[in-house]
């Protein structure tokens, strides 16, 4: 699956960015939590305490994930 | 901490986790239930302290979704989050550390599963895995399969535990091999946590006299008709088990030995 210009991948799926985007802005702009998930940016856990300052560009790959129901 | 009636002197210690204590022997699972409320009931009932949890991605187009955490309350369980479903031990480091992220602590169930149709652990992953996460600071609770060996190198990696598995995932069959569990009891210088294959209260009964230190539950409380009443029942199982354990049962012996006294009867 390849992107547009304008688009990361966001769970595996392509999601289209208004540009360069704070991770604290997309994660709000989501209806997230912080505080119930945990994101990796292009494989790097990201610590919640730099969701401020960092972000998102077209082309990056994140991944948002959660708690569910488990053994 | 006293275990049984006022009568008797019996105490019981802590299961202590990676230098975390807990009175509850039973941990139990979140997956399979019908929905969240029945989850927190069953939860509850079981009266475990530490509950496991899976680690996937959020659903993006449906938002509406709750969260389990609003459900199993974070300040009140130990969260144990899981690797399952990971295959390789890259797979389960990156789950973990993602976990961790999630601010519930570092104690994860370490599973790496090496075959699909019995879910049983790829063991050369799974001791891979669990060297890097114990230098990574991680409390490792490993799922494993009975095998002696296999948790001796787990215990010297540093794991918090071991957690043999009592029959495959789900499957309902009880303590398939009895002996390798007695066996691993013996050696383990680590709590030894019977995970997965209970399938009712007498099989968790039975694991806890063998001398195990707490039992993991999932499908069998899930799964059941009435998954709230069975986690009642596991909890009374756990508990009735390891008061046995402590009581110490009597030697199996092929003849019968009565009862009542032999002597004074009527002629």
């Amino acid at each position: 699956m390849a992107l547009t210009a304008r688009e990361i991948f966001l769970n595996g799926e392509p999601y289209e960015l208004d540009g360069r985007t704070r991770l604290a802005v997309l994660i709000e702009r989501l209806g997230m939590k912080p505080a119930r998930i945990a994101v990796e940016l292009n494989h790097r856990v990201v610590p919640k305490a730099e969701y401020e300052r960092t972000s998102v560009a077209p082309g990056d790959s994140l991944e948002i994930v959660n708690f569910v129901g488990g053994g | 901490m006293a275990v049984s009636p006022k009568d008797s002197k019996m105490q019981d210690t802590a299961l202590v986790l990676g230098g975390r204590s807990f009175r509850s022997r039973l941990i139990v699972g979140t997956g399979k239930y019908r929905d969240f409320a029945e989850t927190r009931a069953a939860v509850e009932a079981s009266g475990a302290e530490i509950v496991t949890v899976a680690v996937r991605r959020v659903n993006i187009t449906d938002r509406s979704k709750e969260n389990l955490l609003e459900y199993i309350d974070p300040a009140r369980y130990q969260i144990l989050p899981n690797t399952a479903g990971c295959y390789t031990a890259e797979e389960a480091i990156r789950t973990c550390r993602l976990a961790r992220e999630m601010g519930v602590g570092n104690m994860v169930k370490l599973e790496v599963i090496g075959d699909q149709q019995t879910l049983f652990p790829d063991v050369a992953a799974t001791l891979d895995a669990a060297r890097v996460l114990v230098k990574e600071g991680f409390i490792v609770l490993p799922y494993i399969t009975d095998d002696p060996v296999a948790c001796l190198k787990l215990a010297e990696i540093g794991c918090a535990a071991v957690m043999p598995l009592a029959a495959p995932i789900g499957s309902g069959l009880g303590i398939r091999n009895p002996w390798n569990l007695s066996i691993i009891i013996e050696q383990a210088k680590v709590p030894v946590i019977v995970d997965a294959g209970v399938g009712t209260a007498s099989d968790a009964a039975e694991a806890m006299e063998s001398g195990c230190d707490g039992i993991l539950i999932n499908s069998a409380i899930a799964c059941a008709k009435d998954p709230i009443a069975m986690g009642t029942a596991m909890k009374m199982a756990v508990e009735a088990g390891r008061i046995a354990y402590l009581a110490g049962r009597i030697e199996r012996r092929l003849y019968a030995s009565a009862s009542s006294p032999l002597n004074g009867l009527l002629r």
